[in-house]
């Protein structure tokens, strides 16, 4: 074990897999020379070379499409949006190429996108966004979004190890607030949600950055046993678990920091909905961004992004019910 | 019989930076085709005019789901161009360009069984009419996005370039396609890599209804020296013209020397799709065209060496005629298994090699190993 920022956690996956597996390349913008945006690939290149470590010209379609040629003559690439904002570019290659492949012509494209993403640093419209619901409503792209340093590894390096396209959501805030023990080496987190803390009056269901947000908000509620259920991915989406925790705990509060419409909470929410009915003891809730592009100004992205107050909210309404 | 073209294997001259066009009847550019190679290049066009001609017929019967797109009278560019392609070689096949299945080795029952949706069709029923490729063959099918290709296209020639591989990577494209984000940063992306890849671009005149000066204000072919690469212009109706400009490209590639755009200059003699009946062409455009037929050319030419063309029409004709019965007699896909296969759950198998009829490569070893690592 070792104590690594989650940035860290991420740069290590990378390298043990680059160092494990020559298939292995990254590439993206200012990956290389600089080491990229955030530092993530810091020192690659001296260990790896320009070709494994590669900095591409200022084109995100390009790099996924790329990506899938190599991808299907053998090579692993993993790209780095430099920021998720910037997949828009490289939508049509990620949905349309990269997403349809399998199921039209049974050849499998094993690439990982990894995507910076979220607010609260005042990045703006631009530099903020979650756009993981945009793919997991596009067919065959799978969905990934750690929030402890030890996940960021081990999901890594279950992506790379994925015959198919992962987009690997990496919260920017968390890159160098969250830090804790990781397994060194290679090692595979699964695909399933995790129970942050376990309890029994209410479940926060939540992924990324809202899983710090959501257990800091529930510490402490009036004595109330809150459980935390970290998704961690979501496509697949863990129904067993996410069914389970409704049916120990019967009142659901759902935290996106993605905007509320079609976020991937709302497919949590229609799921209970579906499948947990039974189970339920008061309205499944939402607390999500709402539907504005995220605000520059500090006062007014705090007052867009969930925070601790706005989910102890919503789980004492609920407990209340 | 006579044999005009004696070149074998390994004599495969230093590159020809501009390819002109035929001369029409003998072939300007014969000097790496043996008479059985342009027998070859015929067989695939009347493969493909037969296939095409065959599943519009079975369109109209009803039997062709969804609509249906052909390549009438643009058979030498996807001939001539998959022709000069080697077994290790990667393509992305786009929708008139069907001659480049048949070469990889594509059988017809299998097209008529994708067109028609059937089980044995290359897809199984999931992506119609030509949007398929044979993994195995070493080829990917396209998507209706139609310059998305060419990165992918562009992307294989990377790993070939960073593996050290003495490979080359091949896709078509159209006019309207040149407008699009993805030809400018796959263009860009090969001439700074300097990549071995060869793009063809299909200028076929129309981009659905669309003609060439709503397009572009440029020669297209000009683009690519502004991507700092060797941009060529090519009689896209003669199939030799085709194959020589091709494998002179791919031997740049190979060599080193990085991508080259290859402007096809053909026209779409049929509507965009079934639906269309092309009243936005001018008539005299296509009348004017009927005179390049590039299937009579490669007969004319043929013909003067002494080859029974007519055989080979009818033999073409009987193996297709087989084949639609064939396709006719296999069963409809069941939804049994309609939902799977999103995702796959087995170890990720990269392409296979496909076929390479041309005679340069017998024997060369360049087909050794057999698929992607």
């Amino acid at each position: 074990m070792a104590t690594m920022t989650y940035l860290q956690a991420i740069s290590s996956a990378l390298r043990d897999e680059m160092r494990a597996d020559e298939r292995v390349m990254v590439m993206g913008e200012d990956i290389g020379v600089f080491g990229g945006a955030f530092k993530v690939t810091d020192g690659m290149i001296e260990e790896f070379g320009p070709d494994r470590v590669m900095d591409t010209p200022l084109a995100e379609s390009a790099i996924i499409g790329c990506a899938v040629g190599a991808a299907v003559v053998g090579l692993r690439p993993v790209c780095e949006m430099q920021f998720s904002d910037f997949i828009s570019c490289g939508f049509d290659q990620l949905v349309n190429v990269a997403g349809k492949m399998h199921y039209r012509q049974g050849l499998a494209v094993p690439i990982t996108v990894r995507l910076p993403s979220g607010g609260g640093f005042s990045g703006g419209p631009f530099h903020s966004q979650n756009p993981e619901a945009l793919f997991m409503h596009s067919p065959g792209i799978k969905v990934v979004a750690p929030s402890t340093a030890e996940d960021a590894k081990g999901l890594l390096h279950s992506a790379m190890h994925d015959p198919n396209p992962v987009c690997f959501m990496e919260h920017k805030h968390l890159y160098r607030r969250v830090k804790g023990e990781v397994r060194e080496g290679v090692f595979e987190t699964p695909f399933t949600a995790r129970v942050a803390r376990p309890g029994s009056d209410l479940v926060v269901m939540t992924y990324g950055a809202m899983v710090d947000v959501a257990l800091q908000a529930t510490e402490d509620l009036e004595g109330a046993s809150i459980e935390v259920l970290d998704l961690r991915s979501l496509v697949p989406l863990d129904e067993d678990a996410i069914l389970d925790s409704v049916a120990r705990c019967s009142k659901v509060v759902i935290v996106d920091e993605a905007n509320m419409t079609c976020a991937a909470g709302a497919q949590v929410a229609a799921l209970i909905a579906e499948k947990g009915f039974e189970d339920l003891d008061g309205p499944v809730t939402r607390v999500a961004s709402p539907d504005v592009p995220i605000p520059f100004s500090p006062p007014l992205e705090q007052a867009v992004l969930p925070g601790v107050d706005r989910v102890k909210e919503a789980c004492r309404e609920l407990l209340a019910y | 019989m006579a044999m005009a073209d004696t070149a074998a294997a390994g004599t495969a001259q230093a590159d020809a930076p501009q390819v002109t066009a035929s001369d029409g009847v003998t072939g300007a550019d014969a000097a790496h085709l043996t008479q059985e190679d342009r027998i070859a290049l015929l067989r695939a066009m009347l493969q493909m005019r037969g296939i095409e001609e065959r599943a519009m017929s079975l369109y109209r019967q009803g039997k062709v789901p969804g609509s249906f797109y052909d390549g009438y009278g643009q058979e030498a560019v996807s001939a001539g161009a998959a022709f000069a392609m080697a077994a290790e070689d990667r393509l992305c096949i786009l929708h008139r360009d069907l001659a480049a299945h048949l070469i990889r080795g594509v059988t017809p029952t299998r097209i008529f069984s994708q067109y028609m949706g059937r089980a044995a069709g290359i897809t199984r029923g999931r992506d119609g009419n030509v949007h398929f490729g044979d993994k195995d063959l070493g080829c990917v099918g396209m998507v209706s996005m139609l310059p998305d290709m060419m990165l992918v296209a562009t992307g294989m020639a990377m790993a070939f370039k960073i593996r050290g591989e003495a490979r080359c990577a091949l896709t078509w494209f159209g006019d309207g396609s040149t407008s699009r984000g993805d030809f400018h940063e796959a263009m860009n992306w090969a001439g700074v890599q300097k990549l071995p890849v060869v793009f063809v671009l299909e200028n076929n005149q129309y981009a659905y209804s669309t003609p060439l000066d709503k397009q572009f204000a440029v020669d297209p072919v000009r683009r690519a020296e502004a991507y700092g690469f060797e941009g060529v212009s090519v009689d896209g109706n003669d199939a030799e013209a085709m194959f020589e400009a091709t494998r002179a490209a791919r031997a740049r590639a190979i060599g080193g020397e990085g991508p080259t755009l290859i402007e096809a200059v053909t026209m779409r003699m049929h509507g965009h799709a079934a639906h269309d009946d092309m009243k936005y062409v001018p008539v005299e455009q296509v009348q004017e065209w009927k005179q390049r037929d590039p299937i009579e050319r490669q007969e004319k030419r043929l013909t003067a060496l002494g080859v029974d063309v007519e055989a080979l029409r009818a033999e073409v004709a009987a193996e297709l005629d087989a084949a639609v019965t064939e396709a006719l007699a296999g069963p409809m896909p069941t939804a049994d298994d309609v939902l799977d296969g999103v995702f796959c759950t087995d170890e990720a198998t990269p392409l296979g090699d496909g076929h390479a009829p041309w005679s340069g490569f017998t024997g060369s070893g360049a087909s050794a190993q057999g698929g992607d690592r």
